[in-house]
């Protein structure tokens, strides 16, 4: 399902990607598998933002574990520039794809200064001497707008935004073409939040990067990102340009998460999603189509029939209500 | 360029203490860690410059002078604490005891640290089958009570310093790798560790450089606990005499040669035995502070 071939060849291309868990349950338990990442294809072209977005638990951050070969996937290829990941060996893949993680108080290690932290990419690669690390530590620091004289300082002494920005910097220094940037704003105050994400906006441009952007933020998503793809139990349920989804969301969970975007004013008080029920869970999904316990549209044919994915030109729907074939059982039903 | 936000107010005021100047300020306002260390420096000194502040030759008998009493029981000062059944001096043989305990607790500690250390890191890194064999042979060394095994081996050994030292090394891991499997499991998860992970950083190098200084500090805990152990459990067997052979100076054998004259002479029995007690309080006040000192630091 490669769908139509996009524009520019991809820098970034997922076919079928799987992981699957094997879960016990108690000591004597049999291990029963779980899906974290089922069947995802996504692709990347350079200088792209993919907006990847879901609740907690879908699966996105073991998306963000295997492109970084942290975590091989059980099945399906993770291609970089047409090579395979599992191919290349760990020090060449460091080089193009870095993360940026959700949490600057525990991404950044409490015991060393701000300087071997930034400098561990290069020492790692062994790139240059000292002088030529601190020559680049100061140079990348600028970049992302922090001090030079805050090299010698350690974590416990800045502030959250100020220790993203020491996240950027280590992700950046080895000039990587692909970021992953998982959640990196959801744990910073919100007026730290924009200054973060309008300095990755501006190093996207400067440097060419492209960027897989994680988050459950659909207003971040919205700001930076060019596609977005929306992730249910492991699943791509929908893939569509940004304004696409944002004016015209078609799967109904997307609808969802678009209702239950906060709004700034304080009387209309939180959102109802009409979603329900909580989150199911992974290790035991339900029949048909995984979203069908909490979805208003349901029907019995979404019981039992799991949807199959549907490419228009707005993009990829994974919803029996855009499926032809499924709108017969749909009226048989009514 | 992004320099937009170098005139930020908020990224100016980057001052405060280091956390090794934070560290040495808790270190100085800790009362049992100074008295722990200012103990144990004293032991310690004493242990090393033995030979040049013991008043008589520790091994010398004298049957002239057997069961003298010390000073503050009406002795003379030529024997300070008196001297025991065989006529040696017993604060020479109190200051090249000392020279046993120490090294006993260090080395076996040390032994026991590297053992356990490795095992709890390996399974709580690597987990699954790791772990698996770690816990199970953790659960084993749990079974074997210490003393029996000890007293074993030394009866098929023979008792000497050595095999004193080595069964109590490879005996005493079992809190190392615990408390190292915990921590370690506790670490693996900070986004520290798969950031330099992605880095391309090799498995020794993140758990060497990145995960070591974060778990050390319960490390060096361990070690004092399990040097207070050691030493105690060394007195033990020499005090069955199955541990360090006669006539070597040990504070347990000592004990257990005044056994016999405890109810006429008891400082015979009293003051190795109060050397041993001040020696492990010292070691635990500063495992304790350690703790005390170290752990906030780890909460960023």
């Amino acid at each position: 399902m490669t769908g139509h071939p996009p524009k520019k060849p991809p820098i970034l291309e997922l076919r079928n990607v799987g992981k699957t868990y094997q879960v016990k349950q108690g000591l004597f338990g049999k291990a029963r598998p779980l899906t974290a990442v089922n069947d995802v294809s996504l692709s990347l072209s350079r200088g792209e933002v993919l907006g990847l977005v879901g609740e907690s638990g879908c699966g996105k951050s073991t998306l963000a574990k295997i492109l970084l070969g942290l975590e091989a996937p059980t099945t399906g290829q993770v291609l970089v520039d047409g090579q395979e990941i599992g191919d290349q060996d760990r020090l060449s893949l460091a080089r193009r794809i870095q993360p940026i993680f959700q949490d600057p108080y525990s991404s950044l290690n409490p015991r060393k200064s701000i300087f071997d932290i930034v400098s561990l990419p290069l020492r790692v690669h062994g790139i240059g001497d000292r002088t030529q690390w601190e020559k680049q530590v100061r140079e990348i620091l600028d970049i992302v707008g922090l001090p030079a004289r805050v090299m010698n300082t350690y974590p416990s002494q800045m502030s959250g935004g100020q220790r993203q920005r020491v996240a950027i910097a280590r992700a950046l220094i080895m000039k990587p073409e692909i970021v992953i940037c998982d959640e990196p704003t959801s744990a910073l105050d919100v007026s730290v939040q924009s200054q973060i994400l309008n300095l990755l906006g501006e190093l996207r441009r400067e440097f060419g990067l492209t960027y897989l952007f994680i988050s459950h933020d659909l207003a971040v998503v919205e700001h930076l990102a060019s596609r977005v793809a929306v992730m249910y139990l492991g699943r791509i349920v929908e893939e569509a340009d940004v304004a696409g989804l944002f004016d015209h969301a078609r799967h109904p969970y997307t609808q969802a998460l678009l209702q239950s975007v906060l709004t700034p004013e304080p009387g209309l008080g939180v959102p109802d999603t009409q979603l329900g029920m909580a989150y199911p869970n992974p290790i035991d999904p339900p029949s048909g189509c995984r979203f069908h316990p909490r979805c208003p549209l349901a029907t019995d044919h979404c019981k039992s029939h799991a949807p199959r994915p549907i490419r228009t030109e707005q993009g990829l729907v994974e919803c029996h209500l855009y499926d032809p074939e499924s709108q017969m059982y749909k009226n048989e039903a009514a | 360029m992004a320099h937009t936000n170098i005139n930020d107010p908020l990224l100016q005021e980057i001052t405060g203490p280091t956390p090794g100047q934070m560290l040495r300020r808790r270190i100085l306002g800790h009362q049992g860690l100074l008295i722990g260390a200012v103990v144990m420096a004293i032991l310690l000194i004493v242990a090393i410059f033995a030979p040049l502040l013991a008043p008589h030759d520790p091994y010398a008998q004298s049957l002239m002078h057997r069961m003298e009493p010390p000073v503050f029981l009406g002795g003379t000062w030529d024997h300070p604490l008196g001297t025991d059944h065989l006529g040696r001096d017993y604060l020479s043989r109190l200051i090249y005891g000392a020279r046993v305990s120490l090294m006993i607790g260090t080395i076996a500690a040390l032994i026991s640290g590297v053992i356990g250390t490795a095992m709890g890191v390996a399974a709580g890194y690597f987990g699954g089958r790791v772990d698996m064999v770690v816990t199970f042979l953790i659960n084993v060394r749990l079974a074997m009570p210490v003393v029996l095994v000890a007293l074993a081996v030394v009866a098929i050994m023979g008792g000497s310093l050595q095999v004193v030292i080595a069964v109590l090394g490879l005996l005493l891991w079992d809190r190392f790798a615990v408390v190292m499997r915990a921590s370690t499991l506790q670490v693996r998860r900070r986004e520290y560790v798969a950031a330099a992970q992605a880095i391309g950083a090799s498995t020794p190098r993140v758990i060497l450089s990145e995960m070591m200084p974060n778990i050390a500090n319960n490390l060096i805990v361990v070690v004092t606990l399990e040097m207070a152990h050691a030493i105690l459990l060394e007195a033990a067997l020499s005090f069955l005499g199955l541990g360090v052979q006669p006539p070597t100076p040990s504070w347990g054998l000592m004990v257990s040669e005044g056994k016999n004259m405890m109810l006429f002479e008891p400082w015979l029995v009293l003051i190795p035995g109060a050397v041993l007690f001040l020696l492990v309080l010292a070691i635990n006040l500063m495992g304790d502070g350690l703790r005390d000192v170290t752990a906030p630091e780890n909460r960023s």
